[in-house]
């Protein structure tokens, strides 16, 4: 195992409320445990989540991002979790363009029965991002906080 | 509606309210309620908080009602549990006391927080995040107004087994139009091969068939057999449903069930109402109280679709009722509610490599050996093997093949199999006293009234019940070997059997997958229809306006089927019987000053609703199809399209308040 290099990473995950919100409600009611360190924001859809949320969350010092949706071909809005798809390719690309490791930034399918892989999903992702250093961009956000 | 519009100054801050829920100790356990209930005066725009033991009790939604009014709250947020359960309860005491529901934000610390979490310390740490998170989208929530629209009367029946007859019947007798879709060319599903039902021993046929004949006469339902449900558009209330039809080449209204044409049909192929026990010509009628009443034509087998070839059946009919050139054909039906009713089918035993199947083998299925029972069936009811047509002498059944298997098959007790072995095993000791007959059992399930005492009629004939799950069960010259371990005395058995008898596990019917996929109805991990609720919503989905009902859902028996689909039935005419309902004005929104008129949007969303208004060059939402997911927000590159009440400034707050690191 590598070194610890950020034992407390701080995660925002967006959560479509159809389903992969539904799974994180079912990991609560099934007693599930999975690490505090994420703080979930739901959309009505994966679709709705604009890249630059993603980009909002890393420069606000986010130090991994993750985007849950339904499963393809199950979207509750038909086709909103395609253009998810598609665009997470664009969002990754350019965020190693800016110098930020692609891995901070995970797309999962979670349907609203798989509690378990919601579970595993965060945990993996935590337990991921403990070992790279903190964001770069969170030290800068910290600096910029303290000038105000 | 009575939506009370309070007009706040734009200059006037806005008056919020935090309520932290204990939830008894599901909550307080793990999250510090009162010092959070504390701590959260101090967030911008809180005018007041406190927390509650219960605040989905009366006596805490009163509480909660009282602070609005003597506080001036303009909107509120509720940390409790999931907004599944109970955003509309607060929605409605909010609302009931001037605050409009829009305004109502719930903060997820139970299902999200404190049931997952166990270190009080981080949980509570997280909780007030969550609710910090919300504190700032309530602050830029917008009062809005449900959109009406007018309800289409109409209903729709997927699957007409006994689950969807009957919920078709309650829709039907009740006033309202019904279409009911089968994918197979007559009505009655599983029930029609049934011999007769557990514990009473009613021939199945008998109480069925009345249901069948009062679905062909009733003015209000529409049969559409040979059919499929291909297509679902629109939302609750006006859904426009596409089902195709598969052509019968047989002209129904004509055909008068003369038997002509399948005296003629030189084709012979396996029934598969008999479980493929019996034959059957090329044109058929599935079986005699078939619902339309009418011959079929098998086009997979029939010679005559190239009619120089054979055309047997066509000139024999003296009513002109076979047509060669029908075509597939796609009909849309609009409806207001929509029931699921798509049953079970049998889990593959060739999956199970350690089992012989297939009756050249004289092994079989439940629902083939109600077919050996059935008076109607193969051998006229007599219990033949299908081997040589001989009276079989040692009878074996099986249960669980394939269910309670997590590590290799179905993890689920398929519920109904004790009980309908124990039927098949009586009714055979009733008609043969002599036949040996064993069940190979795990463990007996048979809840139920009078399922028990069914069970215990069936040992009193002299069935000989042994705890263990045959190992391996294969021919030997015209005998079939069982091997096994009597998991009761830990002695080792080989039985010679000349019929044995599986229950395989209840598993989805095949198409439900597909049929997921055009309603949008989840499925479970096991491929079944997923209720909204499993204790409170059994047959409502997640999708509004669609109900799913009966053995779709779950393994069920008949009674609990019909009652589903009355229950299904029921929620849907509550539905219907609205004049109109209110479409929820979470919809996109277009700023006519940013849009540039580039059109990205239109080509994003599924639902045709964002048109062109050529004019002013801009975008326009047709709010009544916007089923508000956003995807069109977040592409537009002007930033000209926002989601109300998930607008970009809100969840970039939203982000920013749950990353900020408090100042130590």
């Amino acid at each position: 195992m590598s070194e610890l290099l950020n034992p407390e990473p701080k995660v925002i995950a967006f959560l479509c409320k159809w389903c992969s919100s539904n799974a994180a409600d079912l990991a609560g009611v099934s007693r599930m445990k999975y690490p505090a360190n994420v703080i979930t924001i739901e959309t009505p859809c994966s679709g709705r989540v604009d890249p630059t949320y993603i980009f909002d969350a890393l420069s606000n010092g986010a130090d991994g991002v993750i985007v849950a949706g339904c499963h393809p071909g199950e979207c509750h809005y038909i086709t909103g979790n395609y253009k998810t798809l598609k665009r997470m390719v664009l969002v990754k690309e350019l965020a190693e363009q800016m110098g930020i490791e692609d891995e901070r930034i995970h797309l999962e399918w979670i349907s609203s029965s798989e509690a378990k892989k919601f579970v595993k999903t965060m945990t993996e992702f935590i337990e991921k991002l403990k070992h790279l250093p903190p964001n770069p961009l969170r030290n800068n956000r910290v600096a910029q906080e303290a000038k105000h | 509606m009575s939506q009370k519009k309070k007009t706040r100054e734009p200059e006037e801050a806005k008056r919020l309210g935090v309520f932290v829920c204990h939830c008894g100790k599901n909550i307080a356990a793990t999250v510090d309620v009162e010092n959070i209930a504390k701590e959260v005066t101090n967030l911008h725009g809180v005018v007041h908080a406190t927390d509650s033991h219960y605040l989905c009790s009366e006596p805490g939604q009163k509480a909660l009602q009282d602070d609005i009014k003597y506080h001036r709250l303009d909107g509120i947020i509720c940390a409790c549990c999931s907004p599944t359960l109970h955003e509309e309860t607060f929605r409605k005491a909010a609302s009931d006391v001037g605050v409009n529901k829009y305004e109502v934000e719930i903060a997820n610390i139970r299902e999200k927080c404190s049931w997952v979490h166990s270190d009080r310390e981080e949980a509570t740490e997280k909780a007030m995040k969550i609710i910090e998170t919300k504190v700032e989208k309530a602050l830029l929530n917008e009062a809005l107004t449900p959109i009406s629209v007018d309800v289409n009367r109409n209903a729709m029946v997927v699957g007409a087994g006994i689950t969807g007859i009957q919920a078709a019947l309650d829709l039907a007798n009740s006033g309202y139009h019904v279409y009911l879709i089968e994918q197979s060319p007559t009505i009655g599903g599983h029930m029609a091969q049934l011999s007769s039902t557990f514990p009473t021993l009613d021939c199945s046929q008998c109480i069925l068939s009345p249901k069948m004949s009062e679905i062909a006469h009733h003015d209000n339902v529409e049969l559409i057999t040979n059919a499929k449900l291909t297509g679902v558009t629109g939302f609750v209330g006006n859904f426009n449903a596409k089902v195709t039809k598969k052509p019968k080449f047989v002209i129904e209204e004509l055909c008068n069930l003369c038997d002509d044409c399948v005296t003629v049909c030189p084709v012979i192929v396996p029934n598969d109402f008999e479980g493929g026990l019996g034959p059957r010509k090329a044109i058929y009628l599935p079986f005699p109280q078939a619902v339309p009443s009418a011959y079929v034509l098998d086009i997979e087998n029939c010679l005559g679709i190239h009619p120089l070839v054979c055309s047997k059946c066509r000139d024999a009919c003296e009513q002109n009722a076979i047509n060669y050139d029908m075509k597939e054909e796609i009909v849309e039906l609009d409806v207001g509610a929509i029931v699921i009713a798509t049953g079970y089918d049998l889990y593959d035993i060739s999956k199970i490599s350690e089992y012989d199947f297939g009756p050249e083998v004289d092994v079989i299925d439940g629902l083939q050996f109600e077919r050996l029972l059935s008076s109607a069936g193969p051998t006229g009811g007599e219990v033949l093997r299908p081997s040589d047509h001989k009276k079989p002498e040692t009878v074996v059944f099986v249960q669980c093949v394939g269910s309670r298997d997590p590590e290799h098959h179905m993890a689920y007790c398929s519920k109904i199999c004790c009980t309908y072995t124990g039927k098949h095993a009586l009714l055979l000791k009733d008609q043969e006293p002599d036949t040996e007959v064993y069940i190979f059992y795990i463990d007996i399930r048979a809840a139920g009234r009078g399922y028990e005492e069914f069970i215990d009629r069936a040992q009193e004939m002299g069935v000989v019940y042994i705890r263990g799950k045959p190992s391996k069960i294969f021919r030997d010259g015209d005998k079939t070997i069982i091997w096994a371990a009597n998991t009761l005395t830990g002695e080792r058995l080989e039985v010679e059997a000349d019929l044995v008898v599986l229950a395989p596990a209840m598993i989805p019917s095949f198409d439900t997958k597909v049929l997921s996929g055009v309603t949008k109805c989840s499925l479970d991990e096991y491929g079944f229809f997923k209720e909204a609720h499993v204790k409170l919503k059994p047959v409502e989905s997640l999708v509004q306006g669609l109900f799913v009902a009966g053995a779709a859902l779950s393994p069920k028996d008949i009674p609990e089927c019909v009652s589903q689909g009355s229950a299904a039935a029921s929620k849907a005419i509550a539905l219907l019987s609205k004049p109109q309902l209110y479409h929820d004005p979470i919809v996109a929104l277009v700023n006519e000053q940013a849009c540039s008129g580039c059109k990205v949007c239109q080509s994003l969303c599924p639902y045709g609703a964002i048109s062109f208004d050529s004019v002013k060059n801009i975008s326009v939402v047709k709010e009544i199809l916007c089923q508000g997911c956003g995807t069109c927000a977040s592409a537009c590159p002007s930033q000209a399209l926002t989601l109300k009440n998930q607008t970009d400034k809100q969840i970039e707050n939203m982000i920013r308040i749950a990353l900020k690191t408090e100042a130590k």
